[in-house]
């Protein structure tokens, strides 16, 4: 199973790989036969980079302009999204738009007008949106089903309805439905000043209602039935967080289309989660990488050939939101891994130390006294664990290297100062811990070796200091169980 | 209104997309992961256009492989993110189906963006059409029947389904409630999850090359919902589930031929309407199911306040 991912990585990348051999290779196919196909490609000079940078084409000001806002806006709101586990509301709200528009078209048709107003099919998307919201919430509540299949239900009737409501409107009289659909599809590289205005204002809106609820917000999102017995509004407050996402996915709608909605709704909140445990710091972060997202994914588009603003957007957000995952430096995979790996030396290291320290024990004649720091035989040690050769060897070598071993010609094995009083140490704190948990915690003696294992090896010195206290203990106290060979292997 | 032997075979049509996708669907949702087959269906981009590309023409096979690869490659995906990541599963799906999508739109518009394949091609396929793609002639007692490819293939699916979870119930049954319990029982939940995500793959895929992805999409999880309201045992559900899916076929249609007229409209898409049934369904069940419908919440809330003693009813 552990090659199985990197299998299906090569797969993917082979089969990416054919693909854009087909788009920009040599293999035949018929629409390049039939010379349709444009192959040339140019890479953008420093002239053109520098115009886009410096955002002096008028259209390209206003894509990189208005999708770094709706970034900033939706990366915001995102991240109590994603806190209440409920990313994909954005889907199925965008969903739940379409019945809005077609039923505002065709109100707007029957009342003479020309069907096509933006504030008009606007606020048809923003009150079926709602009410689709609202549907989820309310069958959430009220019903044994839960969030996701409440979503999936919203998005997919009333994605039918809206379908159907606009195959009706397409053969009205006097106006033509063509291109409604398209609403929701999005057309980010043509938008107008319009859209920049609408959503500047939205932004605006959400930042304002975010930073005014911020406590409320974290409440909702970390301990909803703690703000219920406070008396609080929850579901009023939840609402309102709500309402603040139907704004950004109904104006975002018709400006970048669905699925760059979507996306902004969960990358770059999710991406910032990798970095930080804090809050305010992960809405600060999820604004900038939406933000960051749309205007490089916009500038990109700007200056190459044929790349959809809106695709290259999202997939710029992925990439961010791949580097988080893999870097970041909180929750990050690589940070993640090397502190699990930290632990497992120094859990070595310490089954190590005190292997040696209780045979070194073992040896000593006078049982009241200390033992004294005499060389241990490498058989008896391998012996005392279910370490194989090759491991223990490794051990040592690493323990080594921390100054803690004296010597080892591989047979017997003497520890140095520090290492000696560093086995002491260890084993009093896991003797400790056993006696803590055998006399205030009521476990076996038998069984009270491997409980204390688990523990031990992350035991702060304060705590250290508090058991002393409550047993009352000063030196290192006798093991409560027999330490007989291999006693670790039962 | 009209009825003619294509209305019939529509119906037919619907409702074997019903019974094979609900079959799954009512996994999913116990599983809690209703909105995969939104995702797959927006995922499967890329693999259409890759297959297309590889092969130069829009032959089923290949797109279909291509699609179901993909599919299976979301959940997988899925299930990297969220588990390697700790990110909740909801946001992982969301990332993986909209950088695929995204992807898949930029392959088209890189290389084939004057050929007939957009994602509006995708995701619209016609329920209407599918009885005019005939795959074979049967002739039954005098009575020629033109049976239709897209009744071939779904037919073909909701067997595999079928056949799939009854050999196999008692590990999807044990798998859906309690991975952990099924590890210990010896049922490999893992595997389990990847077949049953191959499952909605595939039956997403030849549900929406055939008669469209909002069908599929309602038909997955609509019904089962619906089922849950009414049951708890799972046998049970499964049936209810596939009879709603079946009969939401039927009304779907009914309504798509007979609403529009009278609200003074030409005609409307069955697609559409056969989403909106499973939907009314669903309304019904929600409202009035005998165990958990809302009408019995609230009237046993009145009852077991009637049923109290005197003194405790004040309090």
């Amino acid at each position: 199973m552990k090659r199985l991912p990197l299998i299906l990585t090569t797969v993917v990348l082979t089969l990416a790989g054919t693909g854009m051999a087909g788009a920009h290779g040599d293999s035949p196919s018929p629409a390049r036969s039939a010379g349709l196909y444009n192959t040339q490609f140019a890479w953008p000079s420093m002239e053109d980079i520098f115009r886009v940078a410096t955002l002096q084409d008028y259209n390209t000001r206003l894509v990189v302009l208005t999708t770094f806002i709706l970034g900033l806006a939706s990366g915001l709101i995102g991240s109590f999204l994603l806190l209440r586990k409920r990313s994909l509301m954005g889907d199925a709200l965008s969903h739940a738009c379409l019945p809005g528009i077609g039923l505002a078209f065709i109100i707007m048709v029957a009342a003479g007008e020309t069907g096509k107003y933006l504030p008009g099919l606007l606020a048809g998307a923003a009150i079926t949106g709602v009410a689709g919201v609202g549907l989820v919430m309310a069958v959430r509540n009220t019903s044994r089903i839960k969030d996701d299949t409440a979503m999936s239900l919203v998005l997919s009737v009333f994605f039918g309805g809206g379908i159907s409501i606009l195959a009706m409107a397409q053969d009205m009289p006097g106006a033509s439905a063509a291109g409604l659909e398209y609403f929701i599809y999005g057309k980010t590289a043509s938008m107008v000043m319009q859209d920049f205005w609408l959503l500047t204002g939205v932004a605006g809106l959400v930042l304002l209602g975010s930073l005014l609820l911020m406590k409320e917000f974290t409440l909702l999102c970390f301990d909803e039935g703690y703000g219920k017995s406070l008396g609080w509004p929850v579901h009023t407050l939840d609402l309102v967080m709500l309402a603040l996402v139907t704004l950004v996915t109904v104006v975002g709608l018709q400006a970048v289309g669905l699925i760059l909605i979507i996306a902004f709704l969960i990358t770059p909140a999710a991406a910032a989660r990798f970095w930080t445990e804090n809050l305010k710091k992960m809405l600060l972060l999820a604004a900038v990488i939406g933000a960051l997202s749309g205007w490089l994914g916009a500038a990109v588009s700007a200056l190459l050939p044929r790349l959809p603003a809106g695709a290259v957007i999202v997939l710029t957000a992925a990439s961010l939101f791949l580097l988080s995952m893999i870097f970041g430096s909180a929750r990050g995979v690589l940070k993640r891994a090397l502190g699990h790996a930290r632990l497992k030396r120094k859990v070595g290291r310490q089954h190590l130390l005190r292997a040696v320290y209780e045979i070194q024990e073992a040896h000593c004649e006078n049982e009241s006294q200390a033992p004294a720091n005499v060389p241990v035989p490498f058989d008896e040690l391998s012996r005392k664990r279910s370490w194989t050769l090759k491991q223990l060897r490794k051990l040592i070598q690493r323990a080594g290297r921390e100054d803690h071993i004296e010597s080892f010609d591989g047979e017997t094995l003497s520890l140095s100062e520090s290492g000696y009083g560093e086995a002491a140490r260890i084993t009093r704190n896991h003797r400790l811990w056993e006696i803590f948990l055998i006399t205030h915690a009521d476990i076996a003696a038998s069984h009270v070796d491997r409980d204390a294992d688990s523990v031990e090896h992350v035991l702060s010195p304060d705590m250290v200091r508090e058991l002393e206290q409550k047993l009352d203990m000063r030196t290192v106290p006798a093991s409560p169980h027999p330490l007989n060979q291999g006693e670790s292997l039962s | 209104m009209n009825w003619y032997a294509y209305d019939t075979w529509i119906v037919i049509i619907g409702a074997l997309c019903a019974i094979a996708a609900a079959l799954p669907g009512t996994f999913l949702v116990l599983r809690r992961m209703s909105m995969m087959g939104d995702a797959i269906s927006h995922a499967v981009l890329p693999g259409l256009a890759v297959a297309f590309l590889v092969t130069g023409t829009r032959a089923s096979l290949a797109m279909f492989a291509g699609a179901a690869i993909v599919g299976v490659l979301t959940a997988v995906f899925t299930q990297w993110i969220s588990s390697w990541g700790k990110v909740d599963r909801g946001a992982s799906m969301g990332i993986v189906f909209t950088t695929l999508f995204a992807f898949g739109l930029l392959l088209i518009v890189q290389a084939a963006d004057h050929v007939d394949l957009d994602p509006g091609c995708v995701l619209y396929g016609a329920i209407e059409l599918t009885p005019l793609d005939v795959l074979a002639d049967i002739e039954v007692g005098g009575i020629l029947l033109e049976i239709p490819r897209a009744a071939v293939v779904l037919g073909a699916v909701a067997v595999v389904n079928l056949l799939l979870i009854v050999s196999l119930y008692k590990e999807y049954k044990i798998s859906a409630f309690d991975p952990d319990l099924a590890t210990t029982q010896g049922v490999n939940a893992g595997l389990m999850h990847y077949l049953l995500m191959t499952q909605v793959a595939v039956t997403t895929v030849a549900s929406f090359e055939a008669v469209g992805s909002i069908i599929v999409i309602a038909m997955l999880i609509v019904p089962a919902a619906t089922a849950h309201l009414l049951t708890d045992r799972l046998g049970l559900m499964l049936v209810l589930a596939t009879g709603f899916g079946a009969l939401s076929s039927f009304v779907g249609h009914v309504l798509a031929l007979w609403l529009p007229p009278l609200m003074g409209f030409a005609g409307t898409t069955t697609s559409g309407m056969m989403a909106v049934a499973t939907g009314l369904f669903f309304l019904l069940a929600w409202l009035f199911s005998p165990r958990y419908g809302v009408v019995r919440r609230i009237g046993r809330q009145r009852l077991d306040v009637a049923e109290l003693p005197e003194e405790e009813r004040l309090a």
